[in-house]
């Protein structure tokens, strides 16, 4: 018998009621139960990053978190950072400093700065460097992504 | 705009990419993001040795798991191989089975397949089939394939190939009385290309086209089709391959996987929908590899410096089997082909040979042999530059291929066109000066700069890909364009991007054409069924050869826009000018989308126009070009760890015209990244028995944000006068100079000799360690 | 890699916990942070048949500074131990916020705890280092109530500890601050394991150290303490020459395990470098 569980999770506000195996992992619920494909698996042992996410205003790895854990929880996802069609300022930042190539990393890039630049950091492009040390990418060497969460943290600060 | 103002063109902006906003937004669509209810998930029973004999395959206790809809071995599936083909004596054709079905040659190597209701499931099915093997003494190593057996059957001598590709009479009394003669041997380890998306296939049936349809991570997506029709006997008609968006490829992707003919085959097999996606242990262990690679180099300088004559002995672990299409002779034919590179190296000689081990087989990653021909040609300046005291940047001058030289045609029977070989070698050397680089100095550290001069050829057509004597030649591409009532513009190409901003780049190309905003030009790629056979991306081809193509329909539908122009102008089609949008005749003009709609919707208000609708057919098949560049690193050894850390990092570059700068610049950034991490942190090891010794993140060591400095880049433009664009492939040369430029800075900051990559922090600190006993 | 089927269970408190291990057998595992144990779950190389989940714990998410005494609950997450800026940690255990970002990305510090650290004993994680360096102590809850455990004592081999069926860590226990102390570690990535790490303390006493302990990490199959370099400082004055001989005697009582980030004589020599580091900056901490 499988060991299956009822769950709540909200999803970018939105509430979701699901039954899950206890195995599934968060980063499964996200893609295939919820549809929400934006948050991808690279390497499923915590280290790439792809599949960050906000889970109760914190940055996790998906793969890491079991779905059946975000029970009662709120989870936040790259679907969730534009406003209707208008684009996030983080968002907006990526494409400008060609901070993506492929794409396929970039939800985890965007989650994991956009939990960053939410603690109100001093902003300090070499602290910036370390966070983005977090994730793995393969295609930009890094720079576009350091260039454009440097210069949102640097618009941002104006109004912390 | 004054006369003296050169006219806007969309070429040369740094246009932010058109396929930003659905990433940035989470809804790019990779082949796992393609929604399919009830398909059923795959995974594989993998050889857990390196080399054995299956003796039997129980698949009865994997059918009683929960959720474990069908186990497939072979024998279910017929069986079915890809061979590869070079028609050259010396390449040995060995077929690759899908499943393996007598012999496994690698841990990882497919033998079953378990479909299930998820992955989960489909995991749990793979524990459960039980493989009887019994097991073979491994080949593990370019001495152990060379000196004792084959692991085919039809490779007597170890190699999968064996050619003598130049041979110089004289190049053995050259090396023997020259003033200097190096005898070296240069080594590089195993890497993967480790794209963030592994592979991924969904196969499905198409019960209205009857068409069995793949969405699948490829490169390639002809070439798979291809592969598929040949595998499974089926028309080529009778198959779709669509690759969505893909999550990098790298070269890993641009020749057909097992797995995914499997997906296909599974499919048709079970007629049902199913899905396989790779995860990241089983891409390091067992999907392709490359780079491994050891040359034996004799070569000989003259008092002052100058190269009289090179012999290299070329021999690449090319794992288990050869690769369709490429097969395993890509590596070390690229590398004897191509090792002269930017130098005039007098006489030369060169043998190539791929040797079969048990390892993952190898497939064509970033730079192909060309970040070790590089590794060759930069040691052995460094080399001599030492031995004869001769400044480092001056020997490379001595020897590089100059202005006046060109067109130059090598030992190697290349014929190279205009290039800024030397150019590029002085700005670096004056920026390397204005940072500051050599006047860095702290206790506890040594800092090294280190320089690499390059070519990078590209954008082969089907004349140069010909020369290889592949079974499948690879290198034109064709590319259809039709404007709609709208006056908007749809392009294909058979090029395939993912990541490169083909999008962006090609509707920049078309948009100028046709004098159109490129917001207004949609290219579709990627999807055997819009685009006609085309070869993919890979050896940065895409913006030469299907940009070319994209071009040369563009400039006919151009053509047929100003002869509908001219008849409602009642003008000249020769007095016609298609700009902002509009169809000028002198100072008038009339909307583009107007002239769109009536040959739509008013053909007949238009009876003189001889053709309906506005379509075009255009084609390139280029011979070829060089990028070049010369790259600068400067590092920091900490001599308490061995850690050698790149500070800083520039690179001069020119790829002719450059149609997108933000583009430009990012490939040269993930190309230096990756040849960073070839320098100083990446290696897929094996141990003596075969087992993969690097199937993880934590182990195989992908660089991260802090190892890899912001780069300083600089463009020098000489155009490809055989293109129109002008513009000239650029896709790997990060990743080919980044390697030797990192190495040769060690070596400056320690007055060491490493001829190997990757260095590590423990052959630095064992370096030291001897230095401090001496 | 998709783990194997186990049974979740969620509590949320300790004694929950420890019914349900004693009840569910030495299959079942105690789910913290996760950090470890899933990517372990997800190779399939480790198959616990079920999951105490403790994440709902709040009793265990804690820390306490009572005079000498720091207590840190099991549930306290690494992130929390990083960003403490208050005077929990102040005379005698900034050690511990400091190598706090040593330990994996910011995404891994948010999620894992300290107490998961300890129970699943890395040899080369911070805490397991500094828990040996500072003499703490593992409070455990088990069937019979609780236990204690000095940190000498819960090392015993590769991710192998003292604790015993049906036992649960929920604090760790430190009561001997250090007037210096530093971790130095080396990875050849930023966040990555410690190829070799060095913990260092002492007290200056009358101008020269005391009660100085060395622990290394990542060298043998556990935190490592040298009494023998304890004893060649103590009594020296605390200056980089001390600092030097120290280290410099260390290689000859360390064999670490050759592997594939480094061999053995590659630890070695590291080590010696860590030992000189921490001390460095151990020494320069204070000033600062």
């Amino acid at each position: 018998m499988r060991d299956m569980h009822l769950i709540n999770i909200e999803v970018n506000g939105s509430a979701h009621e699901l039954v899950v195996e206890s195995r599934r992992t968060l980063a499964d619920v996200l893609r295939q139960d919820i549809g929400l494909t934006g948050t991808h698996l690279g390497c499923e042992h915590g280290i790439c990053g792809a599949c960050t996410v906000i889970l109760d205003g914190e940055p996790v790895r998906s793969c890491l978190v079991f779905g059946v854990q975000a029970d009662g929880r709120s989870v936040q996802t790259v679907e969730g950072l534009a406003h209707g069609d208008e684009l996030s300022d983080l968002q907006k930042a990526f494409s400008k400093n060609h901070a993506l190539q492929c794409g396929f990393c970039t939800p985890g890039f965007l989650m994991l700065a956009e939990s960053y630049l939410a603690s109100k950091p001093t902003v300090n492009r070499e602290h910036v460097r370390e966070v983005v040390a977090s994730n793995l990418c393969r295609c930009t060497g890094y720079q576009g992504i350091v260039d454009a969460i440097t210069e949102v943290a640097q618009q941002r600060s104006a109004s912390w | 705009m004054t006369a003296n103002t050169a006219p806007f063109t969309w070429v040369g902006q740094p246009r932010e990419r058109h396929e930003d906003a659905r990433m940035v937004r989470g809804r790019g669509q990779f082949t796992d993001d393609v929604a399919r209810v009830g398909a059923l998930h795959l995974a594989f029973v993998r050889s857990p040795i390196a080399a054995g004999r299956i003796l039997s395959i129980d698949t009865s206790d994997a059918l009683r798991i929960d959720g474990v809809r069908a186990v497939l071995t072979a024998v279910d599936l017929g069986e079915t191989e890809l061979t590869a083909v070079l028609e050259r004596d010396g390449f040995v054709p060995t077929s690759m089975p899908m499943l393996a079905f007598d012999h496994v040659r690698y841990v990882g190597e497919p033998i079953a397949v378990i479909a299930a209701t998820d992955a989960y499931a489909a995991e749990d099915g793979a524990e459960h089939v039980f493989v009887d093997i019994e097991p073979l003494e491994p080949i593990t190593t370019i001495d152990d394939a060379a000196h004792h057996r084959n692991i085919h059957e039809a490779a007597t001598q170890g190699t999968l190939v064996d050619l003598q590709m130049f041979e110089h009479p004289e190049v053995e009394s050259l090396l023997n009385g020259a003033h200097l003669t190096l005898d070296e041997v240069f080594t590089a380890a195993r890497l993967n290309a480790a794209p963030m998306e592994c592979r991924a296939t969904l196969a499905e049936i198409d019960e209205r086209s009857g068409q069995l349809v793949l969405h699948t991570s490829t490169q390639v997506p002809h070439q798979v089709r291809s592969g598929i029709a040949q595998a499974l006997g089926m028309a080529e008609n009778a198959i779709r391959v669509i690759a969505p968006d893909v999550g990098g490829g790298f070269g890993l992707k641009c020749v057909v996987g097992r797995e995914e003919v499997l997906t296909a085959a599974v499919a048709r097999h079970l007629g049902q929908t199913v899905r396989w996606s790779e995860d990241r242990r089983d891409s390091l262990m067992a999907s392709f590899s490359g780079h491994e690679q050891r040359y034996g180099v004799r070569a000989g300088f003259t008092e002052h410096g100058v190269l009289v004559g090179i012999a290299v002995d070329v021999e690449c672990d090319i794992g288990a089997y050869s690769a369709y299409p490429f097969t395993c002779g890509v590596e070390p034919l690229m590398a004897c082909t191509e090792l002269p590179g930017v130098y005039k190296v007098g006489a030369y000689s060169a043998r190539g040979r791929g040797y079969a081990t048990n390892k993952a087989p190898t497939a064509p990653y970033r730079g192909v042999s060309r970040p070790q021909i590089v590794l060759v040609m930069e040691r052995l300046m460094e080399k001599a530059a030492t031995a004869l005291n001769i400044d480092p940047i001056e020997i490379r001058r001595r020897n590089l291929i100059a202005p006046t030289d060109f067109p130059y045609t090598g030992p190697n029977l290349i014929t190279y066109e205009p290039g800024s070989y030397l150019e590029s070698l002085d700005r670096c050397d004056a920026e390397i000066d204005r940072l500051g680089w050599r006047t860095r100095t702290a206790p506890g550290f040594r800092y090294g700069l280190g320089i690499c001069c390059f070519s990078e050829r590209s954008a082969y057509g089907t004349t140069t890909m010909g020369a290889r004597k592949m079974g499948m030649t690879p290198g034109y591409d064709v590319s259809h364009i039709t404007m709609d009532p709208t006056g908007s513009v749809t392009v294909t190409t058979g090029t395939c991007g993912h990541g490169q901003g083909h999008e962006t780049t090609f509707a920049q190309i078309v948009a100028d054409e046709l004098g159109i905003d490129p917001a207004d030009v949609r290219l579709r790629q990627g999807d055997t069924d819009i685009s006609s056979y085309g070869w993919g991306t890979f050896a940065s081809r895409s913006l030469v050869i299907g940009g070319g193509a994209a071009l040369d329909a563009a400039g006919k539908l151009a053509e047929s826009l100003k002869i509908v122009a001219a008849a409602v102008l009642e003008a000249n089609p020769e007095d016609v000018r298609l700009a902002d949008g509009q169809a000028w005749v002198d100072q008038v003009s009339v909307p583009i989308s107007e002239l769109a709609r009536k040959v739509h919707f008013s053909a007949h208000e238009i009876p003189d126009v001889p053709f309906r609708l506005l379509e075009a057919r255009g084609q390139a098949d280029p011979d070829g070009c060089f990028s070049n560049a010369t790259h600068a690193a400067l590092v920091r050894v900490d001599e308490g760890t061995g850690e050698a850390h790149v500070l800083d990092y520039i690179v001069v570059e020119d790829c002719g015209v450059v149609v997108n700068p933000l583009i430009v610049d990012g490939q040269v950034r993930g190309g230096v990244a990756q040849g960073i991490g070839a320098a100083l942190y990446e290696r897929l090891s094996y141990d003596e028995d075969g087992q993969p010794q690097s199937a993880t993140f934590m182990d195989y060591l992908v660089p991260t944000a802090c190892e890899i400095p912001d780069l300083h880049i600089f463009h020098l433009e000489t155009p490809n006068e055989a293109s129109k664009i002008g513009a000239k492939g650029m896709g790997e040369g990060g990743a080919i100079g980044a390697p030797t430029a990192v190495l040769n800075a060690v070596n400056d900051a320690l007055g060491s000799d490493f001829d190997m990559l990757p260095v590590l922090p423990s052959h630095i600190l064992a370096m030291l360690a001897t230095e401090e006993r001496t | 890699m998709k783990p194997a089927a186990f049974e979740y269970h969620r509590v949320f408190d300790a004694v929950e916990a420890v019914q349900l291990l004693e009840e569910l057998g030495d299959e079942a595992k105690i789910l913290a942070g996760g950090q470890s144990l899933t990517p372990m779950m997800n190779f399939r190389l480790a198959r616990p048949t079920a999951l105490i989940d403790i994440n709902h714990c709040d009793s265990l998410d804690f820390i306490h500074r009572d005079d000498d005494v720091l207590t840190i609950g099991a549930l306290t997450r690494h992130r929390t131990v990083e960003m403490s800026t208050g005077t929990k940690f102040r005379d005698g255990y900034e050690v511990l916020p400091l190598a706090a970002p040593h330990i994996g990305h910011y995404p891994i510090r948010t999620r894992g705890t300290f107490g998961g650290s300890i129970a699943h004993s890395d040899p080369s994680a911070e805490w397991c280092v500094l828990a040996r360096l500072l003499d703490a102590t593992i409070v455990l809850l088990g069937p019979d109530g609780k236990r204690e455990v000095p940190a000498a004592e819960w090392f015993t081999g590769f991710l192998t500890t003292a604790i015993a069926d049906a036992e649960i860590v929920l604090e760790v226990r430190f009561a001997q601050p250090r007037q210096h102390a530093a971790l130095a570690e080396f990875a050849q990535r930023q966040g990555d394991f410690a190829i070799a790490s060095a913990a260092v303390a002492y007290d200056i006493v009358d101008g020269v150290c005391a009660n100085t302990a060395v622990v290394l990490g990542a060298v043998a199959s556990e935190p490592f303490r040298i009494a023998e370099l304890d004893q060649i400082a103590d009594g020296l004055e605390p200056t980089p020459d001390t600092w030097r001989k120290v280290a410099a005697a260390a290689p000859e009582y360390i064999s670490p395990a050759d592997d594939l980030h480094g061999d053995s004589d590659y630890r070695r020599r590291l080590a010696k470098t860590m030992i000189e580091r921490a001390f460095n900056d151990a020494a320069s901490e204070k000033e600062s």
